[in-house]
């Protein structure tokens, strides 16, 4: 009979299963992923982003400063990080990316709150990524005249109803129209990169092993570096130019600012391609499959993507997110790119940054190192 | 003792396990310079294994000794360099050309001189016309040869070739050693397996391995001289039919046809006698042959225990 027969699907099936509970890592992968990527991705994005770095600049020190100053403290929306002591400072901070927000208090606020004439705060906001300032913006207009209900007593009374005494003005830097093209384009050279580079040499070794021609390279007298540095150099070039490309359509097509920030913006995407390539070597050396090899790149790509700050607010993460995302070098290549096309950082601006991905190159070329094996053992 | 031009290999107490499989138990070996030495055993044996120990891709377990007076274990990048592997599967790029994977290895061995090399190699094998032909593309005999050829490129003193004529047909094997003896008479020694006997008669020695230990070791007459082997060659009406009747009676260790004759073997001359005495009449024909060398190995195989078993 030649028929559908349930008996040989069944055998097939089982077979099947069979394989797979052999196949430890694909085992793994299959339960694992479901899981890992709910609970990272579930509890961490957060469209609405809270506990933002911020700085604050009280020009007086008086009872509505302070107040103010509590209240963002309180706020769950602001993590008031420096109290500045100059304009420069607060810049030189959000410049650097150390904070998102910087307010200042004008030394003559509480005068003119008291005299009724038009009180000011100002509210510079790093805008680079949209998403994460908006809600907190929302939140920081409401927040003073809420602080100061306590303080608008005796005769200031009549100020605590209906209009508020000041206003709050909001400085949206770097990316003053909120596109968020000019967030998510610089974003997505780090994880085109990632994509196509970690994948091109995570094939690599494996390639090799399956198709029998390892043998005769370990045969050779070629030593681990040098079958690495072979394998990643034409790939750094690839690398290279398809950051040009990108760089190309985000200024043409996207008419994103570019404000300079080039010798940090080659070092940072130099390191970032060849840590990248590092890591495609690393899980070659790994994988036992080149199916294989390829399940570990997703594996790896799908956290590059959302905790890395590309999709979303990297502050608007749970801290042990952003832990995660501090260790993918992809976080730190986005802040390099988005720091030098957008803020026109300089290396010493971005100094952080270089280091983490130095770091990264270091770390999993000496791993791919200790696990590339020299005999068939 | 030492020959004159030394002991390419010289190896001892070689064992080497995998998981609880030991697939080498306590092998030693020496092959004299320029000698072509043939490796024989069933399949599993432990060849493979053992040639990997030999250049350096396995570590053994235990064991020691040198290969062209370089120690296997600590040296083994030393050995790399002055040693050709040609593995049991073919291991050059496909998807390079022939030209390509030459050039390829001439590199990684930092050979000077690459494109007189290269020519030569290709002038060589006749493939200076196809030079830009793609690796996979080529048939099995040439793929041997190109891989004999890539092996051989950086001039190394001793060649591990493991079962390389697997496959290949009988002209482009007889070309293949007509090869390997030319490089043996410029001073290469060689170390070969093979599972065709007619390749381990064109060795100067033969050492045969079965279940990861060697069991007989010197030239081929040496052998078959020392299995004390006894063989009857019958011939007559359907003889294959007493394959059945002969074998598992006391005497008899191996029958196997050939072709319309029968080879009975068996080390104690008596009691073969005894068994064949039925059937020692017309029109049966029996005479007392030389054993061949695969009667030989038959019975080897017949007497190894399996440890894998």
């Amino acid at each position: 009979m030649n028929g559908f027969s349930l008996g040989r699907v069944l055998a097939v099936l089982i077979k099947e299963f069979k394989q797979l509970t052999r196949d430890r890592l694909t085992y793994a992968m299959i339960l694992a992923l479901p899981v890992v990527q709910l609970l990272l991705f579930g509890f961490a994005i957060n469209s609405d982003p809270r506990h933002l770095p911020t700085a604050v600049l009280a020009q007086e020190d008086s009872v509505f400063a302070r107040s103010i100053v509590g209240a963002l403290r309180h706020s769950d929306y602001f993590d008031l990080r420096y109290q500045a002591h100059s304009v420069g400072e607060l810049d030189e901070l959000i410049r650097q990316g150390q904070v998102q927000f910087a307010v200042v208090i004008p030394g003559d606020f509480s005068w003119r709150v008291v005299r009724g004439d038009k009180a000011q705060i100002l509210v510079k906001a790093d805008a680079t990524d949209p998403a994460a300032t908006g809600g907190a913006l929302a939140a920081l207009a409401a927040l003073p005249a809420q602080a100061l209900a306590h303080d608008l007593k005796g005769a200031t009374a009549p100020r605590a109803v209906g209009v508020p005494p000041f206003e709050v003005i909001v400085h949206r830097q770097y990316n003053p129209e909120a596109v968020t093209a000019y967030n998510i384009v610089p974003g997505l050279l780090g994880i085109v990169l990632t994509l196509t580079l970690v994948m091109m040499t995570a094939l690599s070794v494996t390639r090799e092993t399956e198709r029998g021609t390892m043998e005769s390279l370990l045969a050779t007298p070629l030593q681990p570096l040098e079958v690495m540095a072979g394998k990643l150099a034409p790939y750094v070039l690839i690398g290279l130019i398809q950051t040009s490309i990108i760089l190309l359509l985000a200024r043409f097509v996207f008419h994103v600012p570019m404000e300079g920030g080039w010798a940090g913006l080659g070092l940072g995407v130099s390191l970032f391609i060849v840590g990248s390539l590092a890591l495609g070597f690393l899980i070659s050396t790994a994988a036992r499959s080149q199916l294989q090899a390829m399940q570990m790149t997703v594996f790896y790509f799908l956290p590059s993507i959302l905790l890395s700050g590309f999709m979303f607010p990297f502050r608007g993460m749970p801290a042990w997110a952003q832990a995660i995302g501090e260790v993918l070098p992809v976080t730190h290549v986005l802040r390099v790119v988005r720091g030098a096309l957008l803020k026109g950082q300089s290396i010493a601006d971005m100094w952080r940054e270089l280091a983490a991905l130095a770091a990264f190159v270091c770390v999993v070329t000496a791993l791919a190192m200790a696990r590339y094996r020299r005999t068939l053992d | 003792m030492t020959p004159a031009g030394g002991w390419a290999i010289d190896v001892a107490g070689l064992n080497k396990s995998f998981g609880t499989k030991r697939v080498v138990q306590d092998f030693s070996i020496q092959v004299a310079e320029g000698r072509i030495c043939g490796f024989l055993g069933p399949n599993g044996s432990g060849k493979t294994t053992t040639l990997r120990m030999l250049c350096g891709l396995l570590t053994p377990d235990s064991g020691s000794g040198t290969c062209l007076g370089f120690d296997i274990i600590r040296q083994a990048e030393a050995i790399k360099c002055q040693t050709g592997y040609m593995t049991q599967k073919f291991s050059l790029y496909e998807d390079l050309t022939i030209a390509e994977n030459l050039q390829f290895t001439a590199r990684v061995y930092g050979l000077d001189d690459r494109a007189r090399r290269i020519g030569e190699a290709l002038e060589r094998l006749g493939l200076q016309a196809r030079r830009d032909q793609l690796t996979g593309t080529l048939s099995g005999g040439w793929k041997q040869r190109l891989a004999l050829a890539a092996a051989t490129l950086h001039e190394p003193k001793l060649l591990l070739l493991d079962e390389p004529t697997a496959g290949v047909d009988p002209k482009a094997r007889r070309d293949f050693w007509d090869e390997i003896h030319e490089l043996a008479g410029r001073g290469l020694t060689v170390l070969v397996s093979t599972h065709y006997m007619d390749e381990a008669e064109r060795c100067h020695e033969i050492a045969y391995i079965s279940y990861g230990k060697l069991i007989a070791r010197g030239t081929a007459q040496e052998v078959i001289a020392r299995s004390q082997l006894v063989t009857f060659h019958g011939e007559g009406p359907e003889i294959g039919k007493l394959v059945h009747e002969l074998s598992g009676k006391p005497g008899v260790e191996t029958v196997a046809p050939f072709g319309a004759a029968l080879h009975v073997s068996g080390t104690d001359r008596a009691a073969l006698e005894a068994a064949i005495t039925p059937w020692r009449h017309a029109p049966y024909r029996w005479s007392e042959v030389d054993p061949t060398l695969e009667d030989v190995f038959i019975q080897l195989m017949g007497q190894a225990e399996d440890n894998f078993a």
